[in-house]
């Protein structure tokens, strides 16, 4: 890449694409480490612990017993093992499941008070949290023009929120956006109705446990017939070693109501793998509609595949009311283990589910992911265009369900997951399930496998690209539903990460 | 690794009281495979494999009863010159049989290997079966390696004038039928089998092909019309350089039928078509489970699944295509498509890549909706009656699937006894 800098840019070749990928020089660029001192609860997970989370979060009781059935059941249950992902076995009790920062000990009690480290580390990441005009996510986005776009921010960093950007404004609008410990807190009567009623506490290994130790995440309501004012975004960045990440989102959007969700993530280069477990809940009522966004970008692990993280996360959308639409667009370029299916329960008739997803995996990167679409009520409708890219010695698995009940008349779905490989020692594999049970359905599933087509490298290596640079369009181009389907703001980062990610893997 | 409590108990339930036939080439194989069975355990409804379809009635130790459906219509493949190889209920029948002789082929009955202890077959019985266990077991496979108790060993090297027909009937209402057979084809060589008839209230049925460079096989089964029986089969196929394996199974009727099929390319540039129509009425649950293995540079193989399901019938199909490491230049396609022609009836399907070579092309689709009605209208508009149109589109349906076979008076026979059951079924 460095060896671009010295080259003029060629004639023909989209300025977009090559500033991508001169932006992005180094590997892994946000590998870097925040030196700061933290608090930890001891290692190790069990009641005590558990007990600890909720009270330093200032937890009423009935949470903290909510916690505790979680994570009895927890106790239970086995790791599951389906998904082809491979990785040493995961000592839970070896880890740190709270972590934060001394200065945190008292939450802030607006932006200017946080310690000015925290903030640092943020805008290094490109995440300025201050009430500016800002697009969010975006490596120089400073130096990109304003277009007036706000963003919300709520930053959380290991395990508690930093702090949560214009809520003022967005409380004018009737739009609760705040840490989850703060609607607890807060917001009981809303926390109590809808947690946990998407993703149950009782759903799966890695949800259960993150029922019983989540330490915060984001909390949105937008209230009925509100169209949000501006994007609302979560930033996470595990900084602290040994410290697992467990956050908790939850979304109601309320009758007719609409808002865009952001999500990135960061996490610094170490040798050790590092466990992430989220659970993502939206409940989308009659009319509403909510789009989520994520660009994961966990650090990887390096070229032999050392450290990374493992990010085991549960996230789903129930559309109960009629015509609620959910849109779930995901770029999967961090991470050394991925096991992630965003799902769509479409309760209400005509309502819509629909997911964009490229996933990119290189070196030794695994990722094991898709969707769920569940379709229950009547003239319910579901796309999925997916987009898997192996290079190295990765190997990447498109894993979904498409499920038409008796009940779902009319019901139809289409489905598209195509694969691409580069180089021969990766693997790229699809597991699609497909289960229709009324014929007034109507279900529809293409998967495609190739490797980079050689006439378009060719085109572009005749137009003076060097291979990787020809790499990174022709892969752009295949990723090119799916970036469409983004946030302008992610879609700019997303080109940029196509080519990050799969830097070395040519030649 | 001990077994789960409930596949111990149903393996001991199924075995009590089941002996390995003794003697001859086979029975080292059959102990192996007894083995091996007690290590993976028979099915049960938590295993992945069988998400889709209830193993209970393939593995209780007695079938249920099944009866025989009487019928005026000429059997199978009737009008054809073939040599006709007759099991009934699973036992072969010399007096109902033609002559075993054939120039190119060789036919022998694997009963009569438990008395021999040289043969060439002993490199073959039980090999392949063992080779398909991988990822996934298949306990219904090894069971019958173990305990086969008829079948025939056919190794082909030239090219028969005629197809083998192996025929099976089914008089018994209670007959559960073991049958193992064995196809070799030499190099160079070239030869068809049919096979049809419902041949049991419980048929398994375990066909091991071995395919030698250049050698070519046309296999075209039917399944029916019985309804009440059950089976459970597998063809473990290998193919090497430049052969060919074409596969149609044709299924009508039989309220609970699995069939897999095991492909493994050894050798470079072969070709293999593995296709199926299916036909249900009601209670008819109906499951394909195919797997392709590509080990070899530059191979084809195909596979078209067409299932037709009315009145509350299932139809299930797992497919996948395996491409190793290396395996480059590998063209793979698989198609499975669902006609659902009323509301209660379902599909459920799995079709999977795994790859591992990146110089590849494969693709798989899979459909599932009712009658196109705009083409029904259509054909209605024309003065086609309603019943008729339905049927047109049916066949037209099944159409890409019954193109596999290669022999234009075999696919026109297949289509005729589809006309037939939607006719009967209008």
């Amino acid at each position: 890449m460095a060896a671009l800098d010295n080259n003029e840019v060629k004639e023909g070749v989209d300025k977009e694409t090559v500033d991508a990928v001169r932006e992005v020089g180094g590997a892994y660029k946000y590998g870097w480490e925040t030196e700061i001192e933290m608090e930890y609860a001891p290692k190790g997970v069990n009641e005590d612990i558990v007990r600890l989370i909720s009270e330093k979060n200032g937890e009423p009781d009935w949470m903290t017993e909510w916690r505790l059935q979680a994570f009895r059941r927890w106790e239970k249950m086995e790791e599951p093992k389906w998904a082809m992902v491979h990785y040493p076995e995961i000592d839970f009790q070896d880890q740190y499941y709270y972590a934060r920062p001394k200065s945190m000990e008292e939450k802030p009690k607006s932006l200017d008070e946080v310690d000015p480290k925290l903030l640092a580390t943020y805008e290094k990441l490109g995440i300025p949290l201050k009430e500016q005009m800002i697009l969010a996510g975006v490596e120089g986005a400073e130096a990109a023009p304003a277009e007036g776009r706000r963003v919300a921010v709520d930053a959380v960093f290991d395990s508690v929120s930093v702090g949560t950007t214009f809520q003022e404004e967005l409380k004018k609008a009737g739009v609760i956006f705040c840490s989850i410990s703060e609607a607890i807190r807060e917001h009981p009567e809303l926390v109590k109705k809808y947690l946990g009623s998407v993703v149950p506490p009782t759903d799966n290994f890695y949800a259960t446990l993150n029922s019983a130790v989540f330490s915060d995440g984001s909390f949105v309501y937008v209230p009925p017939g509100v169209r949000c004012p501006m994007e609302l975004s979560t930033y996470f960045r595990i900084n602290a070693e040994n410290t697992g990440q467990f956050e908790r989102t939850l979304i109601i959007a309320d009758k007719g109501s609409y808002v865009s969700y952001l999500e990135g993530c960061t996490a610094p280069k170490r040798d050790t793998a590092q466990l992430h477990a989220a659970v993502v809940e939206i409940v989308i009522l009659e009319d509403a509609e909510v789009k989520y966004s994520t660009v994961q970008n966990w650090y990887p692990g390096d070229e032999e595949g050392r450290g990374g993280i493992y990010n085991f996360v549960t996230k789903r959308a129930d559309c109960r009311g009629d015509r609620s639409r959910v849109m779930w667009t995901q770029v999967e370029t961090g991470s050394a283990v991925t096991w992630k299916y965003p799902s769509c329960i479409l309760r209400g008739n005509e309502s819509q589910g629909e997911f964009y997803s490229i996933a990119i995996t290189n070196n030794y990167q695994q990722a094991d992911t898709g969707t769920k679409m569940i379709h229950l009520g009547a003239n319910t409708r579901s796309r999925i265009v997916s987009k898997g890219i192996s290079a190295g010695h990765a190997q990447n698995t498109y894993r979904g369900l498409v499920s038409m009940h008796p009940k779902a008349k009319g019901a139809r779905n289409y489905t598209q997951c195509d694969s691409l490989l580069i180089g021969d020692k990766c693997g790229a594999h699809t597991v699609p399930y497909i289960e229709v049970r009324n014929n007034s359905a109507r279900v529809e599933h293409e998967a495609t496998t190739s490797k980079v087509d050689e006439d378009q490298l060719f085109y572009c290596r005749s137009r003076g690209m060097d291979e990787e640079e020809a790499v990174a369009l022709v892969v752009n181009g295949f990723c090119k539903d799916v970036l469409q389907a983004l946030p302008m703001e992610f879609a700019m980062e997303a080109q940029q990460l196509v080519a990050i990610s799969l830097e070395g893997s040519v030649g | 690794m001990a077994l789960p409590e409930r596949k111990q108990s149903v393996t001991e339930a199924r075995l009590a009281g089941l002996e390995i036939p003794r003697g001859g080439c086979t029975e080292p194989a059959r102990e192996a495979a007894l083995a091996r069975l007690w290590q993976m355990g028979l099915p049960t409804r938590r295993d992945e494999y069988w998400k889709y379809t209830r193993p209970e009635t393939l593995i209780q130790p007695q079938p249920p009863r099944a009866a025989l459906l009487r019928t005026d219509e000429p059997p199978m493949f009737d009008a054809f010159d073939r040599l006709k190889i007759v099991f009934v209920d699973g036992v072969f029948d010399p007096q109902a049989s033609d002559d075993l002789a054939l120039e190119g082929v060789r036919i022998e009955r694997i009963a009569d290997l438990c008395e021999q202890d040289i043969h060439w077959a002993r490199d073959l019985y039980g090999v392949l079966e063992a080779r398909g266990h991988e990822p996934v077991p298949r306990p219904l496979a090894a069971f019958n390696t173990a305990f086969a108790g008829d079948g025939v060993v056919i190794h082909v090297t030239g090219r028969p004038s005629r197809p083998i027909n192996l025929i099976y009937r089914h008089e018994s209402e209670a007959s559960d039928a073991v049958l193992h057979h064995l196809v070799r084809v030499e190099e160079g060589a070239e030869a068809t089998i049919l096979e049809n008839g419902p041949a049991a209230a419980r048929f398994n049925k375990c066909m091991e092909i071995d395919i030698a460079d250049g050698g070519r096989l046309h296999l075209v089964r039917t399944q029916g019309r019985d309804h009440e029986r059950r089976a459970a089969t597998h063809v473990f196929a290998r193919l090497g350089r430049e052969s060919m394996l074409k596969c149609f199974t044709l299924t009508v009727n039989g309220v609970l039928t699995r069939n897999e099929v095991v492909v493994e390319f050894t050798g470079d540039e072969a070709v293999a078509h593995v296709a199926g129509a299916c036909v249900g009425d009601g209670d008819f649950h109906h499951d394909d489970t195919v797997f392709v293995t590509h080990d070899a540079v530059g191979c084809e193989s195909r596979q078209v699944f067409k299932k037709v399901l009315r009145n509350g019938a299932t139809g299930v199909f797992q497919g996948k295509i395996l491409v190793r490491e290396g395996a480059q230049k590998t063209d793979g396609y698989q198609i499975s498509q669902a006609l659902l022609l009323d509301g209660d009836s379902q599909f459920l399907a799995k079709p999977e890549l795994e790859i591992y070579a990146d110089d590849v092309a494969c693709s798989h689709g899979s459909t599932s909706g009712a009658i196109d009605e705009e083409a029904l209208f259509y054909l209605r508009s024309r003065g086609v009656p309603e019943g008729e149109a339905t049927d047109l589109l049916t066949l037209a349906f099944l159409a890409e699937a019954m193109d596999e076979i290669e022999d234009p008076a075999l696919a026109e026979e297949i289509a005729g006894r589809v006309r037939g059951w939607l006719a009967r079924h209008r």
